[in-house]
């Protein structure tokens, strides 16, 4: 069995809602992440998968500490990293790193394409002046850059070259794990699986475990060994990479999967897509038991809104937090079959 | 009769650097009820192309050639109050980004109304009720009391839809939709395209659909135009452009896709899209072009019919048999394939 790298267990984190200039009462608060537990093995990537405000960036966050979590626990290696500091946070961040979405707005503007790289070999104090600057240029050869771009600024570069300088800011202090921030949405699609590809081959070179976070489907299946898919704070289901596309338990995957546009024409027309009513609700106060139950197509009342369902294996496949899971996949109608409806239990 | 008729358009930017032909010649016919969809990389003219149809692009420094017929009329030979009586009327737009298109200043029913009075004499009560409908009708829930909010109270979905009311509230001919989707999630982006049919049905509006997503141009096109930096590189119906194409570089975006190319490599087209200022000589696509060869790095390839097809255009020198072995091998190799 494969050595697990990460494990997430009851992750929260909430952000207060304060009223009052000195005395800040608080009047709320914003369950970004509500719950979230998985574990990544060492050279697997997760894919998360969620529309925007599910609190998937939160949990990226949380992770690499950047946001200290309100609950729950982060493991790094053996390691419980929720609340160390100082030193022995410095230590782990030397393993962890991150790769952000906006290529634009994630280098500075003012700093060359070198020190960029070589600046978390520097907060490291890792290596001599001489010694780092190979290393940089090394890094930029690796992912596809001129070497002696070493001294340009990052707007010297375009959309998908900056995604490769971000990517090789993150390899410098060779991290054990990387969680990636959306790291393609903002790119054209060439450009997109210019940087895909990339990913998953330093994957391979240099041994790297990915949480891969990514609002788009069809990224996150080509990239991710295990996915988790969030809604509102919480993970809805999680599966292997295929059994969750080709396979969904979750009426919320279902209905995320069939609103994908299909790039073939006759099969788009054919079929019907699922069309979820309304937005996702706010998580400042969030639908009680099951959180899609104000969206979901199979909403049983009595049941859906009043007792949570668990994260649990459905008949043998995917974990699923739903009391009515999908029967098979494709399905023309996502509404639960009358023949299965056991209202008011 | 064609609604919408472009002729060589040609639309240039003077800059300090020098001159950026953002578009060059390109033609293209929109037909009533149908959509046509502008596909291709960012930088590559799209956005240009319907802001110089819209006679949006700013006054100085832009040079614009060309024609634009819609219904007898030159557009780019209009002047700008004629231009200003079309606009939001009889051709409207729904722009990308749905947070900075509507003024955060105003409530959604002043603004509804504000596009019915410009094209009408009516009362704001009749105005008022056109908004009414147009709300409800664009899906928007409690519309009475919505059209009293201002911008920042609806979602992103929510702002989007309000920018479809009000584009389609004169009942225009022709809607130009500028990336209406980019901004949104998945299943919102499914509302709205949704809406964008049924719309479409409803009203009978040919619609331009802007977009770099293959995905939403098999949902909805008709026909689709591939643009590469600032030319029309391949144009054709969607079968043609999904199943038969003939263009390298529409190659390059359909082997692209994870979705296409599921279980193996993407095969992503290398490098990066060229300069504006200085675009190479030859075939624009060359310098990234597997199959190039010297003639490509000289000669401009003409935008010609394929030989059994003559409403499918492609700029390629490469020989009929290339191009069949090219798109053979490109379809074989991912699952878009079986028609």
């Amino acid at each position: 069995m494969a050595e697990e790298l990460l494990r997430v267990e009851n992750l929260e984190k909430h952000f207060p809602i304060t009223r009052g200039v000195i005395f800040q009462k608080e009047i709320g608060r914003v369950r970004a992440v509500d719950g979230v537990s998985f574990t990544v093995e060492k050279g697997e990537t997760l894919g998360v998968v969620g529309e925007s405000g599910c609190g998937k960036s939160t949990m990226a966050r949380c992770i690499m500490r950047l946001l200290d979590p309100t609950g729950g626990k982060v493991i790094f290696n053996g390691q419980d990293i929720t609340t160390i500091k100082g030193n022995d946070l410095m230590k782990v961040r030397r393993e962890l790193m991150m790769v952000f979405q906006d290529p634009y707005a994630s280098l500075n503007a003012r700093k060359r394409v070198g020190s960029i790289i070589g600046e978390a070999l520097e907060v490291h104090k890792i290596g001599t002046p001489k010694e780092n600057r190979a290393r940089v240029q090394e890094l930029l050869d690796v992912v596809g850059l001129n070497p002696e771009h070493y001294n340009r600024f990052p707007h010297e570069f375009s959309g998908g070259q900056r995604q490769r300088i971000g990517v090789a800011r993150a390899l410098a202090i060779r991290p054990k794990l990387i969680v990636c921030d959306e790291p393609v949405s903002a790119l054209d699609v060439s450009v997109q699986a210019q940087i895909l590809n990339l990913l998953k081959q330093l994957q391979r070179d240099f041994d790297l475990t990915y949480v891969f976070i990514a609002h788009d489907l069809d990224v996150v299946r080509h990239i991710s060994d295990n996915v988790a898919v969030m809604y509102l704070g919480k993970i809805v289901e999680t599966a292997p990479g295929a059994a969750l596309y080709e396979r969904p338990r979750h009426p919320y995957t279902g209905a995320l999967l069939s609103a994908v546009p299909i790039p073939n024409p006759d099969v788009a027309r054919a079929r019907k897509p699922v069309v979820l009513e309304g937005d996702v609700p706010s998580p400042i106060n969030p639908p009680s038991a099951c959180r899609f139950h104000t969206r979901c197509p199979r909403f049983q009342p009595g049941h859906c809104d009043v007792e949570e369902p668990r994260l649990e294996s459905k008949d043998g496949g995917n974990r699923a937090a739903c009391h009515y899971p999908l029967e098979s996949w494709p399905l023309a109608d996502l509404r639960l079959p009358a023949d299965r409806v056991t209202a008011g239990t | 009769m064609a609604l919408l008729e472009v002729r060589d358009l040609k639309t240039a930017f003077k800059t300090d650097d020098g001159i950026v032909q953002a578009v060059d010649g390109l033609s293209f016919t929109v037909e009533k009820g149908r959509t046509v969809a502008i596909v291709g990389e960012s930088g590559c003219g799209k956005s240009v192309t319907c802001l110089s149809i819209m006679g949006l692009n700013p006054r100085q420094n832009t040079v614009t050639s060309g024609e634009a017929i819609f219904k007898d009329r030159d557009l780019l030979k209009l002047r700008p109050e004629e231009m200003r009586r079309v606009r939001g009327n009889e051709i409207s737009m729904i722009f990308q980004d749905p947070m900075t298109s509507l003024n955060p200043v105003h409530t959604i029913g002043r603004q509804l109304r504000e596009a019915v009075t410009l094209h009408e004499s009516v009362g704001k009560q009749a105005a008022h009720r056109r908004a009414l409908e147009m709300v409800k009708a664009v899906g928007i829930p409690r519309a009475e009391t919505r059209l009293d909010d201002y911008p920042h109270q609806f979602s992103g979905g929510m702002r989007q839809r309000v920018m479809i009311a009000m584009a389609l509230i004169n009942n225009p001919d022709l809607l130009i939709a500028d990336e209406p989707t980019t901004a949104l999630d998945v299943t919102t982006q499914a509302q709205i395209l949704n809406l964008m049919n049924q719309l479409q049905r409803d009203f009978g509006s040919a619609i331009i659909l802007i977009t770099h997503d293959l995905g939403v141009v098999a949902e909805t096109a008709d026909d689709v135009l591939v643009m590469y930096a600032a030319e029309a590189i391949e144009q054709g119906g969607y079968g043609d452009i999904f199943y038969r194409p003939r263009h390298p570089y529409t190659w390059g975006l359909l082997s692209s896709l994870p979705r296409l190319a599921q279980g193996t490599e993407l095969k992503p087209i290398p490098g990066a899209p060229p300069s504006l200022l200085r675009p190479p000589p030859g075939c624009r696509f060359h310098l990234r072009c597997p199959y190039a060869f010297d003639r490509c790095r000289t000669d401009v390839p003409p935008l010609q019919p394929a030989p059994d097809k003559p409403d499918h255009l492609d700029a390629c020198h490469l020989d009929e048999a290339a191009k069949q072995r090219g798109a053979e091998e490109i379809l074989g190799r991912i699952t878009v394939g079986t028609p």
